[in-house]
């Protein structure tokens, strides 16, 4: 029994002298920070996506405080409502920031753009870009390696096996471009979430003429410039042999989807009947 | 004219494959496992089966159904590792020793780590030192084997079991019996394996005609079994000069026990053996001084198994510490005429 | 005992099953494609325009900075137009597209057959003339000859080495040009020398090619200064550090040039194209290309002007296309994989090789087993393992660490690796990384 009580005794003393060392060395060794950087911090979502530009979710919370608003590096993760209260901890006024998705533009499919060659290396966009244009020749178009899926954080972007390109997950995106940048053809592009997630956009960036262009997909934008001519908002451009369509101006009437001789330019997330199809011109519609 | 293939070069690749490499293995224990065979029967035979079963079962069951892989039974590495297992215990060892010793080995030491080529520990010496540890009583009892040294080749197999009644092996009779016991054995029985112990290390002399195919077809190098031995023989060699009454001589040390199959095919294994030629020699070094160290002093008769896995834990360091020399590191060089 | 390098290389089976095919001269193709980009530097700048006529060996494109080279006509004809046309980087490059009217050749050019071998220009007009006729390396990457010749202030060659080891596997243009050509080869290498103001050259052989060793031997010992070099074959011979560090004994310092230990490593070809260009004044437009290969029927040599698209040379030695999956431009270990056939020959194509289906399957990949014989066979003492694994987690900066930047790609690491390990890529990824990241320090910097 003496030796029960031995151990229990002994244990404690070690604990509490144990407890005391720590207690002081914390004291003594404090690094003094603004607390705010800590609240900062315990507001953002933690998962270190690099959305921001920066290494992690501390270094924004950092970067935040010290610049003392939130005009500067944000987390387009946590979008408005985090960045909100983050303001509100700083204290200053929020504005609110247009929540922004990923957008693959290359609609270069496995059926669309037929293989002439086969790749056999490892699975990196990075070096297949290295090696050659591109298993269906064309050097501006989707590789399919999946660089951008490895660097989701948010799981949010996959390849689909049958076309052979990615697709993003609109509910899981969080807009935080890390996809986007991983991509050595810049394909990916953030663009407005829409109203109800509806959006209209040009799927090819390939800055070739347009025979050339045809020659390696059939969903490659041709540079026609027939959509130009029909927007009425104005809302579409031309350059480098492809349109791009403006989301600050674009209504999303769609008659450029129906105009489109190649089926390049996509409209997402719309209710499909009003959608008019022939077959030449297959809009994708998802969900 | 079909699509053309496009990768980066090299676009040739050279004749060396895994499961060259664990085949080569597999030839060069043949001769191990004759002597064996031609010792202790059908009892050496049916354990060295039964553990090779029960290891590639074991590999082939948790890549389908835990790790949901391709199977990588093709590598022939589960074959290794149930044949050195299997060697490296007694022929009278029971079945579920053997089977539980099995998923030790693949599922614990191999599989769990991901696999060939991540694991720090030698799968078979795992297995091994965890039957040693949890079946003691069976781990040591030695059968006597069926012939003797004069009828060795001239016997053939013996149809009949052994039986269990077991002769104590050099290291334990010293153990017990003090140095005395060398007496009651010959050093030429432990060369050419008619003596008791585990399956596969009782002949030196067909460990070493396997470690010399191994050299010849470069699976491994002579750096660790040179080391291993090498190390081995001085430490026990100092030892023995010191206090000739309490050691034996260096040159038993070498041939009994697990010190050749240990030293040419359980401490040159790929995976777990350091990567530069100096490396080696530090890992086969000190494999050898702990060998010697547990046999003499510790309580244990037999510790090559021990001393490698205790080595296969430095191999990381000494990966880190020994890097190949780098070409072009040189002193600043003199500019002809400059 | 032969002299090789140390450390590291693998011996790949040689397979060269051209090497008795005597060299053809190639005819002239109807369309040439004349890319502006055939040598390591800036693109060359065209000087001509559509519609142009053009005589074989007219300035088309001239070098745009230091670090370029000068391009010529190949053909005599019409320039169709200045576009573009794929080549074997896989993209589509800068190109002079010339349709072919006969024969007429700059009449500047001395095209008699007899050998010139009294040197009369000097030092610097020598240099210049490599210049203007758009000398470049012939082993491979091309590099401008004439800047490697633009020896830094307060450096010597002390050696000229000229690189007849070729070590590629299956390839045998140098091999042919050295058996066929050897007087212009040695006239060229004196030029070399007298370039460079050395009076020591070595030319080093493996003993594969015991032909060529005892040819340009006896050649050799008619001239002062020239010392033949027979060395032990090994790969990656060839490599200009693992050459000097064979015949020398010196090691070019980590991150240094061959020129830091007094030495110019060329290439055979290049010393017989400087004997053309300074003798002759004919600029280089033509080379030795090698086409060969299990699914060539007929593995041959030709004379081939630049320009010439690939698939008409393979249609000179009757393939089995229904066999080939892979066709490389250059040899099998460093070679690039061809996009396509349209691709047309440069002047650092050594040679088109094709590959039968089963050769050019990559194995599938395997886990790394720790055998170390990357290791082992790395010329450069570097670990290929470990880059390759930190370049697959994209952790850049052990990568760095790992010494990424001196590794040559030679291929020997993957051609050994018995887990099939893609480690060339892998470590290819991690080098371009890190080179970017390098650079942008030292940008900040």
């Amino acid at each position: 029994m003496s030796i029960l009580i031995y151990a229990v005794v002994a244990l404690t003393l070690i604990g509490v002298i144990a407890a005391a060392l720590l207690y002081f060395t914390a004291q003594k060794f404090k690094v003094e920070e603004d607390e705010r950087i800590g609240k900062v911090a315990a507001l953002l979502p933690g998962a270190n996506c690099g959305g921001c530009g920066l290494a992690g979710c501390r270094n924004l919370a950092e970067a935040i405080v010290k610049r003392g608003d939130i005009d500067g590096p944000s987390c387009p993760v946590g979008g408005n409502e985090v960045m909100t209260k983050i303001a509100s901890v700083i204290g200053v006024e929020a504005v609110a920031a247009v929540p922004k998705v990923a957008v693959v533009r290359c609609a270069g499919s496995f059926a669309a753009a037929k293989s002439k060659s086969q790749y056999d290396g490892i699975q990196s966009c990075a070096y297949a870009n290295s090696l050659f244009s591109g298993e269906s020749g064309c050097r501006y178009g989707c590789l399919g390696c999946g660089d951008c899926t490895r660097a989701c954080k948010f799981d949010a972007i996959s390849i689909d096996k049958t076309t052979g390109l990615p697709v993003v997950d609109d509910e899981k995106c969080t807009g935080c471009g890390a996809c986007a940048r991983a991509c050595p053809r810049s394909i990916i592009e953030l663009r407005n979430k829409g109203p109800k997630n509806r959006r209209v956009f040009v799927s090819c960036v390939n800055a070739e003429k347009g025979a050339v262009a045809k020659k390696n997909c059939d969903n490659a934008c041709i540079g026609c410039g027939k959509c130009v001519k029909v927007c009425p908002f104005e809302a579409i451009s031309l350059d480098k042999n492809h349109a791009y369509i403006d989301f600050n101006k674009c209504k999303m009437c769609r008659k450029c989807v129906e105009e489109c001789p190649t089926g390049a330019i996509h409209a997402v997330n719309f209710p499909p009947k009003k959608v008019v199809e022939t077959p030449q011109n297959v809009v994708n519609v998802e969900n | 004219m079909s699509l053309l293939n496009v990768s980066g070069s090299p676009h040739v690749h050279g004749r060396e494959s895994v499961s060259r490499i664990m085949l080569d293995v597999c030839l060069a224990l043949l001769p191990a496992i004759l002597v064996s065979l031609l010792c202790f029967g059908w009892g050496a035979l049916k354990v060295l089966l039964l553990s090779v079963a029960s290891c590639m079962f074991f590999e082939w069951c948790i890549e389908k159904f835990l790790m949901k892989r391709e199977s990588t039974l093709g590598d022939l590495s589960a074959v290794v590792t149930g044949i050195l297992l299997g060697l490296n215990v007694p022929s009278s060892l029971p079945w579920y020793c053997i089977v539980i010793g099995s998923l030790i080995a693949i599922g614990v030491a191999k599989m769990a780590f991901g696999g060939l080529g991540n694991n720090i520990f030698n799968p078979a010496l795992v297995g091994r030192a965890f039957l040693l540890i949890s079946f003691p009583v069976q781990m040591t009892l030695w059968p006597k084997p069926l012939v003797t040294r004069g009828s060795l080749f001239f016997n053939g197999i013996n149809s009949a079991d052994v039986d269990a009644l077991t002769g104590p092996t050099f290291l334990g009779a010293i153990k017990q019996g003090g140095v005395e016991a060398v007496s009651n054995f010959s050093i030429m029985d432990h060369f050419m394996g008619t003596v008791g112990g585990s399956i596969g290390e009782i002949s030196a002399l067909a460990l070493l005609v396997g470690g010399i195919f191994l050299l010849i077809r470069k699976v491994i190098t002579w750096h660790v079994p040179v080391a291993f031995l090498g190390s081995a023989f001085v430490f026990a060699g100092i030892l023995y000069l010191v206090n000739p009454a309490k050691f034996i001589a260096p040159h038993y040390h070498l041939v009994v026990g697990g010190m050749m199959l240990g030293a040419i095919f359980m401490a040159t294994d790929m995976v777990t053996s350091p990567m530069t030629a100096a490396g080696k020699l530090v890992f086969g070094a000190g494999c050898g001084l702990l060998t010697i160290l547990i046999r003499d002093f510790g309580s244990y008769p037999e510790g090559v198994s021990f001393a490698i896995l205790i080595m296969n834990a430095f191999v990381p360091l000494i990966n880190r510490g020994f890097k190949p020399h780098r070409f072009g590191v040189v002193k600043e060089v003199k500019n002809a005429k400059a | 005992m032969l002299k090789t390098f140390k450390k590291g290389g693998v011996h790949p089976p040689d397979n060269k099953i051209s090497r008795n095919a005597a060299i053809e001269t190639f005819p002239i193709p109807e369309i040439a494609y004349i890319y502006l980009n055939q040598h390591l530097g800036a693109p060359a700048k065209a000087v001509v325009q559509k519609g142009d006529k053009v005589k074989v060996g007219d300035l088309i494109a001239e070098a745009s900075s230091f670090m370029s080279a000068n391009i010529h006509s190949s053909v005599s004809g019409t320039v169709e137009k200045v576009d573009e046309w794929i080549d074997a980087s896989g993209y589509k490059v800068p190109t002079v597209i010339i349709k072919v009217e006969g024969d007429e050749w700059n009449e500047s050019i001395d095209r008699s057959p007899e050998l010139v071998s009294e040197i009369k220009l000097d030092k610097q007009q020598i240099v210049a003339k490599m210049k203007e006729m758009g000398i470049v390396g012939l082993g491979g990457a091309a590099f401008p000859t004439h800047v490697k010749y633009a020896i830094p202030e307060g450096k010597t060659a002390e050696y000229l080495i000229i690189n007849g080891v070729e070590c590629e596997p299956y390839l045998t243009s140098d091999y042919r040009l050295m058996m066929e050509h050897s007087d212009e080869i040695i006239v060229g290498i004196q030029i070399q020398m007298k370039a460079l103001g050395t009076n020591q050259a070595f030319l080093g052989i493996e003993n594969n090619k015991p032909e060529a060793i005892e040819l340009l031997t006896e050649k050799a010992s008619h001239v002062e200064g020239i010392t033949v070099v027979p060395l032990k074959m090994k790969y990656p011979q060839g490599a200009e550090k693992q050459l000097i560090k064979a015949i020398t004994g010196r090691e070019v310092p980590s991150g240094r040039l061959p020129i830091d230990v007094g030495c110019v490593v060329d290439n055979v070809g290049t010393s017989y194209a400087t004997y053309y260009a300074v003798q002759k004044n004919q600029p280089l437009f033509e080379r030795i290309v090698t086409v060969t290969g299990y699914p060539v029927r007929k593995p041959s040599n030709f004379l081939v002007r630049t320009g010439t698209p690939i698939s008409k040379m393979l249609e000179a030695v009757n393939p089995d296309y229904d066999n080939c999956g892979k066709v490389i431009s250059g040899g099998p270990m460093m070679g690039k994989a061809l996009v396509s056939l349209d691709v047309a020959v440069t002047k650092g194509t050594s040679g088109v090789l094709m590959m039968t289906k089963g050769e050019s399957q990559r194995h599938e990949e395997q886990n790394c087993i720790r055998c170390g014989k990357c290791l082992d066979a790395c010329p450069m003492g570097l670990e290929p393992y470990l880059i390759a694994s930190y370049s697959k987690l994209q952790n850049w900066d052990k990568v760095e660490e790992a010494h990424v930047m001196d590794c040559i790609e030679c291929g020997s690491c993957q051609f050994t690796c018995p887990s099939f390990r893609p480690l060339v890529d892998y470590i290819r990824v991690g080098k371009r990384t890190v080179g970017q990241i390098i650079r942008s320090r030292n940008i900040k910097k």
